[in-house]
């Protein structure tokens, strides 16, 4: 089965919105205290305009604009939540699900979908300050787990945690997912960083699939506590409470960047849709699993929670209206989208000059003039 | 000018010294370095000389070693991992083939990756299962990797340095067989870049070509030959991919003969890639096929067949006397 045990769960919000703090919970509320009206509609506005680009970007992937897609539907609590709980100066090394992060780290989406249309294996720079940290897209499972790891040792090494200075010490988050825990990276990761003590937080989405695994099959005691025998305490928390996502993952982070050593969370959430576009989930999964889950949607219980709280109809019908605007114009600009210069292959493989690099493209230009004007791959 | 008389071992450990004392940003990270100063005592007294958090004894767990390390160089640290032999680099195939090797791509070319992955490799020391591999040509088929080997100390003391200067990522493979025989360092000037091959022994009827190890067992037998009258020009590859083929081919194009060496299996080589290259860029200069001498295509064999399996100065002047009957 699918499902396993949940008992020392973090949550704020109960499924019908309402603010009832578990017993686990109970040291991350002042996270929550902290957190304004403005901040809970932000969470919010995030997880329906994120929500609505997917359901877009599925859209384009039908329509034959893009080769793959991998949605997020029903994993956005998990994901607002955390991406805020981190600080903006934090690194983060995402999977390949985490939409809401990346767009809340400030990466133009379409950007994004490029990688999903054919025209990157990346395509950003965490250095961009923009993209405030935030790194690519890693597909090969699990191996991100290292990177963050090789990331937070360097803090460490230099110094830049633990100083005292929240504002200036730093940490790093990485997102993976319950599939991945098997990997013989992320075990190696752990082992990394409980052995450095690095300033750093393994965030897992247990969305409960590997494509048509179960998470029973990657492991027979809940994830959250995988972290044990490597010296990495964990916290296991609803994924679908967004509140409960962030105050778990500010607290963390916030520890990490104070020195305590790494932490791991396991988010409890669901991935309604399928594992990717090619994927047919109806094929190993039943309806009243999809049913429950549902039922424990994020935003309509963030939803509920703001009403109680006075938001009026005017509030959601504005981001609403916002959310079909981001797509609108995500769709709009994937569809200019433009074909890529082969002679770029060569120029990127390197940092340095290099001989093969140099042959290969004049030849490969020389064979594509050779064609004429009306020849040739661009 | 300065020249010292050493051993490869020390040549490196003088390489990564000077690496470690000019860039506070080169760290070294491996198994049993530090304290132990590797198990062939390459980085010898290097923690002591610049703390644990420069040179680390790592957890034990190659893919780790590397993936680390590319998160180490994305914070701007040049780091130089030890593999502590040949056949254990398997374990961290994904995070050199698929992370380091494309991370600078995948970053649209902006992102530099400078780690060194030293390998001591090869045979020739009468050790167990996965100590005498060469394993060369698996990395040389991935794009955006670099490799060099050094054949002597001179070199060695150079080439880690310019490796680790680099900004892709390179491979580093020590021939272990070579680390204890002494050589003249010149420790004031290098005269060679990195990728740069050098003509080893100048002659006039047949090229031979290989790198690391195989290059002290070319000169023998290039003097066996000398003494039967065969005129023998050698090729030090230095770098395996790129390879730098200008030398190489200037020298068939002068003798018209060739023959490859390499103590690795010779099915899909590098040998292989460069007897094919000679062939198609030096056809008409070739007077015979170009001839390949490797390890033969099974598992490393058990250390009393290893004089069977690798390649000596005979089995090269076979080769040079099947060139020549041309």
């Amino acid at each position: 089965m699918a499902e396993q045990k949940t008992e020392p769960m973090v949550q704020l919000l109960g499924a019908d919105g309402a603010f009832a703090p578990t017993a686990a919970a109970e040291e991350f509320v002042p996270y929550f205290d902290k957190l304004t009206e403005a901040d809970w509609k932000k969470f919010y506005r995030d997880m329906v305009v994120i929500r609505r680009f997917d359901a877009e970007a599925i859209n384009l992937q039908r329509q034959g604009q893009l080769a793959l897609w991998v949605p997020s539907h029903g994993q956005e609590g998990a994901q607002v939540g955390s991406a805020y709980g981190a600080a903006m100066h934090d690194h983060v090394f995402p999977a390949y699900r985490e939409h809401a992060i990346a767009m809340i780290r400030g990466l133009d989406m379409v950007d994004l979908i490029k990688q999903f249309k054919g025209l990157s294996h990346g395509g950003w720079d965490f250095r961009n300050p923009e993209l405030h940290n935030l790194h690519i897209y890693t597909l090969v499972i699990g191996s991100q787990a290292l990177h963050a790891t090789g990331y937070a040792m360097g803090i460490a090494f230099d110094g830049k945690y633990a100083t005292g200075n929240r504002d200036k010490d730093e940490a790093v988050i990485v997102y993976f997912g319950d599939g991945a825990t098997s990997q013989g990276d992320v075990s190696e990761a752990f082992v990394f960083a409980a052995s450095y003590q690095t300033p750093q937080v393994f965030f897992i989405q247990n969305n409960h699939w590997a494509i048509s695994v179960p998470v029973s099959v990657q492991a027979r005691v809940p994830l959250y506590r995988r972290g044990e025998g490597f010296g990495i305490p964990g916290t296991q928390v609803d994924g679908n409470d967004v509140f409960a996502s962030y105050a778990v993952t500010a607290k963390l982070m916030d520890d990490a960047r104070s020195g305590r050593g790494p932490a791991l969370i396991e988010a409890h959430t669901y991935r309604i849709g399928a594992h990717t576009s090619s994927d047919d989930p109806t094929k190993y999964r039943n309806e009243s699993e999809l049913d429950e889950w549902i039922a424990k949607d994020p935003i309509s219980r963030l939803e509920a929670f703001l009403r109680d709280k006075g938001a009026e109809n005017s509030f959601f019908e504005g981001v609403t209206e916002e959310a079909a605007d981001f797509a609108a114009d995500v769709r709009k600009r994937t569809l200019e989208l433009t074909g890529l210069d082969p002679m770029q292959l060569f120029e990127k493989a390197y940092t340095e000059p290099h001989p093969r690099m140099r042959e290969q493209s004049q030849w490969l230009a020389q064979y594509e003039a050779s064609f004429g004007d009306d020849g040739g791959l661009a | 000018m300065t020249i010292e008389n050493m051993p490869m071992v020390k040549a490196i450990n003088a390489g990564l010294r000077a690496a470690l004392a000019k860039d506070d940003r080169v760290l070294l990270m491996g198994e049993d370095i530090g304290t132990l100063g590797g198990v062939f005592r390459v980085t010898e007294g290097l923690k002591n000389e610049f703390g644990s958090n420069r040179v680390l004894d790592t957890p034990l767990a190659e893919s780790a070693i590397v993936g680390t390390a590319i998160g180490l160089a994305m914070r701007g640290y040049r780091p130089v991992c030890e593999i502590q032999f040949d056949g254990f680099i398997y374990p961290a195939f994904d995070q050199i083939t698929s992370q380091l090797a494309k991370m600078t791509s995948r970053h649209e070319g902006e992102l530099p990756m400078p780690v060194v992955i030293r390998v001591p490799y090869g045979g020739h020391i009468g050790a167990v299962e996965h100590h005498q591999e060469s394993n060369e040509a698996y990395f040389a088929h991935t794009a955006g990797l670099r490799l060099v080997s050094p054949s002597n100390p001179h070199d060695a003391y150079w080439m880690i340095q310019e490796a680790i200067e680099s900004q892709d990522p390179v491979l580093f493979f020590e021939p272990k067989s070579r680390y204890w025989p002494k050589g003249d360092v010149n420790l004031s000037a290098n005269d060679i870049p990195l990728h740069a091959s050098r003509i080893a022994r100048t002659g006039t009827d047949v090229t031979l070509i290989g790198h690391g190890a195989m290059v002290s067992v070319l000169l023998q037998a290039a003097e066996i030959a000398q003494e039967e009258g065969t005129s023998v020009e050698v090729v030090d590859l230095r770098s395996l991919s790129p390879v730098d083929y200008g030398p190489i081919l200037d020298s068939v194009r002068k003798t018209g003969r060739a023959v490859v060496a390499q103590e690795a299996p010779q099915n899909v080589s590098l040998g292989s890639e460069i007897a094919a290259t000679i062939t198609e860029r030096a056809f008409y200069s070739l007077e015979a096929p170009v001839v390949r001498v490797s390890g033969f295509d099974v598992p490393f064999p058990p250390a009393k067949l290893e004089t069977i399996y690798l390649p000596d100065a005979d089995r090269v002047l076979d080769a040079v006397d099947r060139v020549l009957s041309y």
